[in-house]
């Protein structure tokens, strides 16, 4: 009965703890029942303590002593009844369900007592004294009548030998080492001052080389919990967000703006953050990172004021209308005074260069490639290129008794006896054409490209591209009317040629070298490598040391002959296609003309002194052209005496810069 | 030749370096415990220069680490404790396993442990190094003490954290040292300044924290066992600096007040001492009694090499922080239940105010609401039902602005129920070039004694002016392009006509900048590659940084004339 009932204790005291009046839980209505049961010697249902759940799917609930089925009671209950049940019921609070018969009983005042008294934790008994005084019936003192009158056992008086044997063991393993003594609690206080001497000894090689952990980033605006508008993230800006990758973000958290602070979340990265700082301080390998700290002034070259270098061209101050088309190529006389430009529009156009006036059209027979005013002063001859031929044309300007000799130099020619076989037909013009100054038509076997002078004004070199062919680059003496072809093999294609203007020197470039070749000795004395894809241009320096070559990938090689094969200088001036180069026959200048629609004017002083590097500085960039078909400038001159440079254009002008 | 061969990877930099899992092999340690070492002495990995070398010739990936670092590990005392505490458990395992409960008993009385000492002076062999290194130490042990007390880690290194954290804290308010709070979405970030030392930590707020599932908690636990040692020695060495008694103790007078007060019991003896001292309301004891610490003027030497200038700027910012450090001297401020309570009173004690809260909220509330004397009552609800008219009721934004202004703020634009103005970082130094937003301007301009103007009205008013005089400008222009039409239709061709021209007028100064420009341009063709490709960076992201501020400025005009537009909208409804 007793295990019974602090079995029953324990589950009143479970359960019961609500409230007794508002509902005596199901499993205290079974161990009630079972101990009213077994106080009435009344078990009504034999099925004994198991889960009631089992019959859950049954219309009966047990058996009784005879083993007949209990039946469940027609529970029509709802919760409204249980409601007014417990409305309307005064004993509704001592009322529990007994899951073992389906019934509901009704506890009686002592029963609901007993709860009560197991509920405080005292006995179930209300007579039971649980303060009696013990009798101690052993205890140390020998009473004058013993409880038992045994002899004592032999055992208690002798040692016990598997005691010594234990305590032996443990001395032993005491001795040996392998029991340790409890270790006594330390005492010492946890922090101290640990730096209370600091040793100057103590900091090592290793803290020299430490290289501490960089600190956390600082928070910006845009981590504020209500920060300025613009720092948070508009739509576009926060989808960008959501689809980059985690590394690749610029910040590793959307801006947020709360309009109070009672309204700020947690921070549901936060623990993840604080252990990435830890890997990163224990995972991360640290190095000393240089970091460029350079004023980007400081990078620029300090070169001489483009002041102090004038004279040179600053301003565009005339422009030559007239060309329907773009023009190849310009030339000016000798003298300065007279220009001629050949234009695809198979126009050859001679201009008086203070007041743009054309004086002259000549029609050829095609799109003029070059043209070139011949260099002597004392002859007045212009050789123009188109398609196969090349003209020499007297244009008939400036001093008549220059234009009258020179008409008479072409016509004293007199035919040899012994006729060579030339590659060249010389012929002279007749009618209209000779009326309009031509005076010479050389009839070639291949398309001309380039025609160029000799400083002394007798011989003309015309360069017909063709990779790989003998037949490239012709030179004719105007006075025999001869023509040779200095070079049996061409390696590549030539591109223009030129001749030195103090020695014997006649400059060919290909696509990528510029060959010098001493025609006296008849041989190659320089290869000069450009470091370029494609030349198109070529000038000589006046002093005759130096060679400037436009390419078509942008660059611009200034070589100096006497230093070396390859270019003293490279500039990347332009942003497209270099088309023409020009040197300045007296001032230190040289000029490029672009296809992205600039002349650029630059300073290139060279030395007397062979020590002295030759100064180069970009002084000026000319604009004005514009740009048509993609084609910019096409051709630069400079003015013989006065620092001025033309350039013509693909836009069909040929403009002055002054 | 003569002479032995030389054989590959035997010198040079691949004997300098040693990879993890040989480094590993060569100290006989389990991974985790040379994760644990490596923590603890603060080695990391290095580097190679020639990554192929060092790992004689294999392109794998592979953490390399210093041999010497290696070699400075192997006379670590502490890899002994390491392996006694493996056999420890090993013996409680099998101890278990055969039932004896004695003997386990005995193992675990004798559990070995370790200090980690050493260890900090070894790394720290100054004090100042190791002031310099507390700021992790200080966010983690934050984040420590704010964890639940069951599951992830020992309830002790919570306790610890606490305790360490409270002191800390303490330890500022005394000194005074706190210069810029800052409330960011992920938890409040304090800069304190220490002998020198600038210092800054991160405490999350007040929430239960939802365990991530890919951390790894004994690496986190390992660092905290460094850190609590290290903050621990910090504390006690500042606490002793400032003739604080450490462990701290409160001033006996708020102690005796605090007994009396709290008569029904709130807390255990014990515990009682850790919350009190939490509340943060209560001054500390001192060794040498407060009259006879009280700091003597201090002369001003100019230090090496400085000029009197600088040293008049020394004196100015010092003076500046001293009228900080006394911001809120006078003020009494009363904390509602609804606002961060730690964190306020905190930053309010830093600056010298008297603080108080609600008697049920926390233990170690000196006043009541209804004290008339009360000038700032700090608030975090929408509207307030019962209000007294002779104090300021702000939002707590208003306290944290204050802090990094450096001054007291006007109160009217954080009065309860008001919208906040942006809550902005302290922490951003504004370079020339980049984007400052609208507020800091208005922020500086109060710094410097500037009356902020009635500005809105007049700028709309100004607005409207010049928009009418547009839609003037416009009119003209239409007559001007009607009557040149009307012209064309009469069919009378503009005449040709010769007008004599104009001087124009030349601006000399754009002239000559213009020249200065080109011939910057013009040099800038000469550079050599190198330099024009380092040049070209360097412009590049200076351009880029340009653009961001430009972008900056553009959406916040957007955004200002949309809500002057929403507002223009109001009010004509």
């Amino acid at each position: 009965c007793c295990g019974l009932l602090a079995a029953l204790s324990l589950h009143i005291t479970f359960s019961l703890s609500l409230s007794l009046s508002l509902s005596l839980s199901l499993s205290l209505s079974l161990s009630l029942s079972l101990s009213l049961a077994f106080c009435s010697q009344d078990i009504r249902n034999t099925v004994g303590n198991i889960p009631m759940e089992w019959y859950k799917d049954y219309p009966h609930i047990g058996y009784d002593l005879d083993g007949k089925k209990i039946f469940k009671p027609i529970r029509n209950k709802d919760e409204l009844d249980e409601f007014l049940d417990k409305m309307e019921n005064p004993d509704y609070w001592r009322t529990i369900h007994d899951k073992m018969t389906g019934t509901d009983v009704c506890l009686s005042d002592e029963q609901v007592d007993l709860v009560h008294r197991l509920q405080q934790g005292k006995f179930g008994d209300v007579n039971f004294n649980e303060y009696e005084p013990a009798i101690d019936f052993f205890s140390n003192e020998v009473m004058i009548h013993p409880v038992t009158n045994r002899p004592a056992d032999k055992r208690s008086f002798i040692p016990s030998l598997i005691e010594k044997e234990k305590v032996g063991k443990l001395v032993h393993a005491i001795k040996m080492g392998w029991i340790k003594p409890r270790r006594p609690k330390e005492t010492a206080p946890q922090y101290y001052d640990l730096w209370a001497k600091e040793d100057p000894n103590a900091i090592l090689g290793r803290h020299k080389m430490h290289i501490p952990a960089p600190k956390m980033r600082l928070p910006g605006h845009e981590e504020s919990y209500n920060p300025p508008p613009e720092y948070l993230l508009t739509d576009e800006e926060r989808q960008v967000w959501e689809q980059q990758d985690p590394d690749e973000r610029k910040l590793s958290f959307l801006p947020q703006k709360y309009l109070s602070l009672r309204a700020v979340p947690a921070f549901s990265r936060f623990i993840q953050e604080r252990f990435e700082r830890c890997l990163d301080l224990y995972l991360c390998p640290r190095q000393r990172k240089m970091r460029v700290n350079v004023n980007p002034e400081d990078l620029i070259p300090k070169l001489p004021r483009p002041r102090d270098l004038q004279p040179f061209p600053t301003l565009q101050s005339l422009v030559y209308h007239g060309h329907s088309s773009l023009i190849r190529s310009i030339s000016i006389s000798p003298s300065g005074q007279w220009l001629v430009s050949g234009s695809d529009d198979c126009t050859v156009r001679f201009w008086e260069v203070c007041t743009t006036r054309c004086l002259k059209t000549m029609e050829v027979g095609g799109p003029v490639k070059s043209v070139a005013w011949n260099p002597a002063p004392s002859i007045s001859l212009v050789a123009v290129s188109y398609g196969e031929n090349v003209i020499l044309v007297n244009p008939g300007l400036g001093d008549r008794l220059i234009c009258s000799a020179t008409d008479q130099l072409i016509s004293s020619y007199e035919e040899p006896e012994e006729v060579k076989d030339q590659q060249v037909q010389w012929a002279v013009p007749e009618g209209k054409a000779q009326e309009q100054g031509q005076r010479l038509i050389l009839t070639h076997p291949k398309a001309v490209k380039q025609v160029s002078w000799h400083g002394r004004g007798d011989y003309l070199a015309c360069v017909m591209p063709d990779d790989g062919s003998s037949l490239q680059v012709v030179i004719h003496q105007v006075s025999r009317r001869r023509t040779q072809n200095p070079f049996h093999r061409n390696k590549g294609a030539v591109q223009c040629v030129s001749f030195h203007p103090s020695r014997p020197y006649f400059l060919v470039a290909t696509q990528r070298y510029v060959r010098v070749y001493n025609l006296i000795k008849q041989e190659l004395t320089k290869k000069l490598m450009a470091n370029c894809k494609w030349i198109s241009s070529m000038a000589v320096h006046p002093g005759g040391d130096n060679v400037i070559c436009g390419s078509y990938d942008c660059r611009l090689a200034w070589f100096d002959l006497d230093l070396s094969t390859k270019p003293y200088k490279v500039l990347r001036h332009h942003k497209k296609a270099l088309r023409g180069v020009a040197y300045h026959k007296h001032y230190p200048l040289f000029a490029s003309g672009s296809d992205d629609g600039t002349v650029i004017v630059c300073h290139g002083m060279v030395y007397n002194d062979l020590l002295q590097n030759p100064l180069i500085v970009p002084v000026k960039v000319l604009k004005g052209h514009i740009i048509t078909h993609d084609l910019g400038v096409l051709d630069v001159a400079f003015h013989p005496t006065q620092p001025w440079v033309f350039s013509s254009g693909a836009d069909g002008t040929v403009r002055l810069f002054t | 030749m003569g002479g032995l061969q030389k054989k590959k990877y035997e010198s040079g930099s691949a004997t300098n370096y040693i990879s993890r899992n040989k480094a590993r092999k060569k100290l006989s340690l389990s991974l985790a415990d040379f994760r644990r070492l490596c923590i603890l002495k603060g080695i990391y990995p290095h580097e190679p220069k020639h990554k192929k070398k060092v790992n004689k010739g294999s392109t794998a990936q592979r953490t390399f680490y210093l041999l010497k670092d290696i070699r400075f590990l192997m006379h670590e005392p502490i890899v002994g404790k390491f392996r006694e505490y493996k056999i420890f458990v090993r013996k409680l395992r099998k101890a278990y396993g055969k039932a004896e409960w004695g003997t386990a008993e005995k193992l675990r009385g004798n559990k070995p442990g370790y200090k980690l000492d050493h260890i900090i002076k070894e790394r720290y062999p100054t004090f100042i190094d190791a002031l310099r290194d507390v700021d992790d130490a200080l966010s983690m042990c934050f984040l420590f003490s704010t964890f639940p007390r069951t599951g992830k880690c020992h309830v002790q290194t919570i306790e610890l954290c606490r305790r360490l954290s409270v002191e800390w804290m303490n330890y500022i308010i005394t000194l005074r040292s706190l210069r810029k709070v800052f409330l960011s979405i992920k938890g409040i970030y304090y800069q304190a300044e220490v002998l020198g030392q600038i210092i800054t930590w991160l405490v999350p707020y007040q929430f239960a924290h939802d365990h991530p599932t890919d951390v790894d908690y004994r690496v986190m636990a390992t660092f905290t066992e460094l850190y609590t040692t290290l903050l621990g020695f910090i504390n006690f060495r500042l606490y002793q600096t400032l003739n604080l008694v450490y462990p701290p103790k409160l001033d006996g007078k708020g102690e005796e007040e605090s007994r009396a007060e709290s008569e029904e019991d709130y807390a255990m003896d014990s515990e009682r001492y850790m919350e009190k001292l939490s509340a943060l309301s209560a001054s500390l004891v001192r060794v040498v009694s407060t009259a006879e610490a009280e700091e003597a003027e201090l002369d001003h030497f100019p230090a090496e090499g400085e000029d009197g200038e600088k040293l008049a700027e020394r004196l100015k910012a010092r003076q500046d922080q001293d009228r900080q450090e006394k911001l809120f001297e006078g003020l009494k401020f009363f904390l509602n239940r609804e606002v961060p309570r730690e964190s306020l009173a905190f930053v309010l004690r830093c600056f010298g105010a008297q603080v108080s809260w609600d008697k049920s909220l926390c233990i170690g509330s000196t006043y009541d609401v209804t004290d008339e004397t009360i000038t700032h009552h700090v608030v975090d609800r929408p509207s307030l039902e019962k209000q007294y008219i002779n104090r300021y009721y702000v939002q707590p934004q208003w306290v944290y602005d204050c802090v990094n202004a450096r001054m007291l703020l006007p109160v009217e634009d954080y009065f309860v129920g008001v919208t906040l103005p942006p809550h902005l970082s302290p922490f951003v130094e504004e370079k020339e070039g980049d984007y400052v937003p609208p507020e800091k301007l208005k922020l500086l301009a109060l710094q410097k004694g500037e009356r902020p103007e009635q500005e809105e009205e007049e700028e709309e008013e100004d607005n409207d002016d010049s928009e009418e005089e547009e839609d003037e400008d416009q009119s003209d222009d239409e007559d001007e392009l009607k009557g040149m039409e009307e012209k064309q239709a009469l069919g009378k061709a503009s005449s040709v006509k010769v007008t004599p021209g104009e001087a124009k007028p030349v601006n000399r100064q754009r002239a000559e900048q213009e020249a200065k420009a080109e011939e910057k341009r013009l040099a800038v063709m000469m550079m050599k590659k190198r330099d024009k490709y380092l040049y070209d960076k360097i412009m590049f992201g200076k351009k880029r940084s340009v653009r961001e501020a430009n972008k900056m400025s553009a959406k916040r005009k957007a955004l200002d004339e949309a809500s002057k537009a929403n507002k223009k909208k109001k009010l004509k409804k």
